[in-house]
């Protein structure tokens, strides 16, 4: 386990990043926000333009976190998780995946979340914030953007579906408010004072409801794309 | 021939812009296959016209008028011309009720004269004599394929209109079914009575060795055939929608672009120009299709208001609004109130936020809306307030309180502003 001012701030710690974009304009202006290894501890070990040469690069390198655009040629981000997906579960040294994509559509993010990755934040993260998310996801936690916590609720709200495996299917009420304080664009450290809890637990609430969201729930997330003409 | 007859549009049209006056057969208000209807349509004629010349064509034209009609039919495709008839034998009236639709003079006079027609037609005939043994298969054969026509028409209107229900469809099967078996028992009749039924079983394995050796041939090229035709239509479709694409970028990001180079000082305006042509291609891109890409009109969901209000805001005071929306409802006088007062704060958060983004977040859960606005500015102290002071206290508190929801307001130093409200929605607008 890591030591407390490791999540917050990533003093001392050090995490190798891959990253993943078909715009190279994108992937340098990401590498100037974040990749001075010295300041933000977060090291840069690959670049991938398309499905293909990233799973060569996130094989070759194994990093601990890539950041995953979600359209790319070649069969987009969905494609690469797919592939990955041994990486993703070696019990030794894992890859994780964090979506970070200029879409904030829904069957976007809903794709890459059930495809594995652990977490989805839009290119209009801060440096600070994305950086933060990334040591996030490197402690196997999750990380919402309000936006994906939003389509969440909305995936759960329907609450005239039939209780099929009761636990899994449904969000706890405790999962349902650190959500929706997610959704208001509260950062996990606020949602931990005002709902009297530690940073930790507002996390692995946070995880739940992403293993919820990849494990079961298919009936009603399919329902609820198809609603919406998403599939 | 009728068609050739066809009037001239007098202002000589270019062929390549002008679409051709076409001759089609009428979908509606026809009596079997709407040839009549349509030529009528076509030539300005009163139907029963058309319907009584080929009635005289098929009596006394050796059977003229049959062969003439068939022929339209399988030509002329199936279009909308022709008036518009009724559909149903029942109407409803004005209160409520059904009845018996009252029969128009000319169906009457219509079904008249078939009769008459019919009449002199089986007058004509011997029917016990050498000729006499074919009339029954003939007509048999005749009335099947008119059904299983009707029906190859049907399926072609059916992409028109809206799509068929259940019993629509299977009423539709069975019409088809009766339209094969028809023709089946006609040609199983000829040649019963032609030949012996003995040979009957050499005659159908004949029959279907001929079936089974044309499939064998033909089989792969139609199979081809059709795979070509989805896939040009496929392609159409792409290239349809590519253009749609290309001519909205053409439109407002070109435009939007030079606004931009032109306004290259001013970054505010810049920031203005880009926010709000970044949200109008993303509605573009992501919304689902039919929801009105325009967004013209006044928006009549509690999701699409509040959408709207935070990109009037956000364009207005050029600070980005994140708007997070979860379930959605009609609008209500009550709701409407709400989202004014919602505007009031998304103003204030714009105004005094600070640069950070102002996040919205509006959510309907059973019959309570919930709207919250946020801001990471440096927060206000409400008891500071100078009392005559009215924004937050009437326009935000007051208004919701006035309409029956409360609205609460918490705010720290350095801590941002949050402001809550929330609505009962209206009982059930039914």
């Amino acid at each position: 386990m890591t030591e407390d001012n490791a999540t917050t701030d990533g003093a001392g710690r050090r995490v190798r990043v891959v990253l993943v974009d078909d715009h190279r304009m994108f992937r340098t202006g990401v590498q100037a926000e974040i990749g001075e290894t010295a300041r933000t501890g977060v090291e840069v070990v690959g670049e991938a333009a398309d499905v293909d040469q990233a799973v060569t690069v996130i094989t070759a390198t194994r990093p601990e976190v890539v950041l995953l655009d979600v359209h790319l040629p070649g069969g987009g981000g969905v494609e690469v998780l797919r592939r990955c997906a041994p990486l993703m579960a070696a019990a030794e040294n894992p890859v994780r995946f964090l979506a970070l994509s200029v879409s904030d559509a829904a069957e976007d993010v809903i794709g890459v979340i059930r495809g594995g990755a652990r977490g989805y934040v839009t290119k209009t993260i801060t440096g600070t914030d994305l950086v933060d998310s990334v040591f996030r996801v490197q402690d196997g936690d999750a990380v919402f953007s309000p936006r994906l916590a939003g389509f969440v609720l909305d995936a759960f709200a329907s609450t005239d579906a039939p209780p099929v495996d009761e636990d899994l299917d449904r969000l706890t009420q405790r999962e349902r408010e650190v959500l929706r304080l997610i959704a208001r664009g509260y950062a996990y450290k606020e949602i931990a004072k005002q709902l009297f809890i530690s940073v930790k637990t507002v996390e692995s609430h946070v995880s739940a409801v992403l293993r919820k969201l990849q494990l079961s729930n298919r009936h009603e997330l399919t329902r609820w794309a198809t609603a919406r003409r998403l599939v | 021939m009728p068609v050739a007859a066809a009037p001239r549009t007098p202002h000589a049209p270019d062929p390549e812009d002008v679409p051709q006056r076409r001759l089609y057969r009428s979908a509606d208000g026809r009596m079997l296959g709407g040839v009549a209807r349509g030529l009528a349509g076509h030539l300005g004629l009163p139907v029963i016209w058309v319907r009584l010349a080929f009635l005289g064509m098929f009596m006394f034209g050796d059977g003229l008028g049959v062969l003439l009609y068939a022929a339209f039919w399988v030509f002329v495709p199936l279009g909308q011309g022709g008036k518009t008839g009724h559909h149903s034998f029942f109407e409803t009236l004005a209160d409520g009720t059904r009845r018996v639709r009252k029969p128009d003079k000319g169906a009457v006079s219509g079904l008249i004269a078939l009769a008459v027609g019919a009449g002199i037609f089986f007058s004509q005939l011997r029917f016990g004599g050498e000729n006499g043994r074919y009339i029954w298969p003939t007509l048999l054969v005749g009335a099947g394929v008119v059904l299983v026509w009707r029906q190859a028409d049907n399926a072609r209107r059916a992409h028109w209109s809206a799509a068929d229900d259940r019993q629509k469809r299977l009423f539709q099967a069975g019409r088809a079914l009766a339209g094969v078996v028809l023709v089946g028992v006609g040609l199983t009749v000829f040649i019963v009575v032609r030949g012996s039924a003995a040979q009957l079983g050499n005659l159908l394995t004949a029959v279907l060795a001929v079936l089974v050796g044309i499939a064998l041939l033909a089989g792969p090229w139609l199979i081809r055939m059709t795979q070509d035709l989805s896939e040009e239509r496929l392609m159409r479709i792409r290239a349809q929608e590519r253009a749609e694409v290309a001519a909205h970028v053409h439109d407002s990001v070109l435009h939007t672009l030079t606004l931009i180079q032109r306004n290259a000082e001013d970054v505010g305006e810049v920031r203005r120009l880009a926010r709000a042509q970044e949200r109008e291609l993303r509605n573009w891109l992501y919304k689902p299709e039919g929801t009105g890409k325009d967004e013209a009109e006044e928006p009549a969901t509690l999701a699409e208001a509040v959408k709207k209000t935070a990109a009037d805001v956000e364009d207005h005071h050029g600070v980005p609004i994140e708007v997070v929306v979860v379930g959605d409802c009609p609008l209500d006088e009550k709701l409407g109130a709400q989202i004014q007062a919602a505007r009031e704060a998304m103003v204030n958060a714009a105004k005094y936020g600070g640069e950070g983004p102002v996040q919205v977040y509006a959510e309907v859960e059973g019959q309570t809306v919930f709207v919250s606005v946020r801001d990471r500015g440096p927060g206000f102290d409400m008891e500071a307030v100078p009392d005559d002071r009215m924004g937050v206290r009437e326009s935000i508190i007051g208004r919701m309180q006035r309409n029956g929801g409360t609205a609460m307001l918490r705010s720290a130093p350095d801590g941002g502003t949050v402001v809550e409200l929330e609505m009962e929605r209206a009982a059930k607008t039914a």
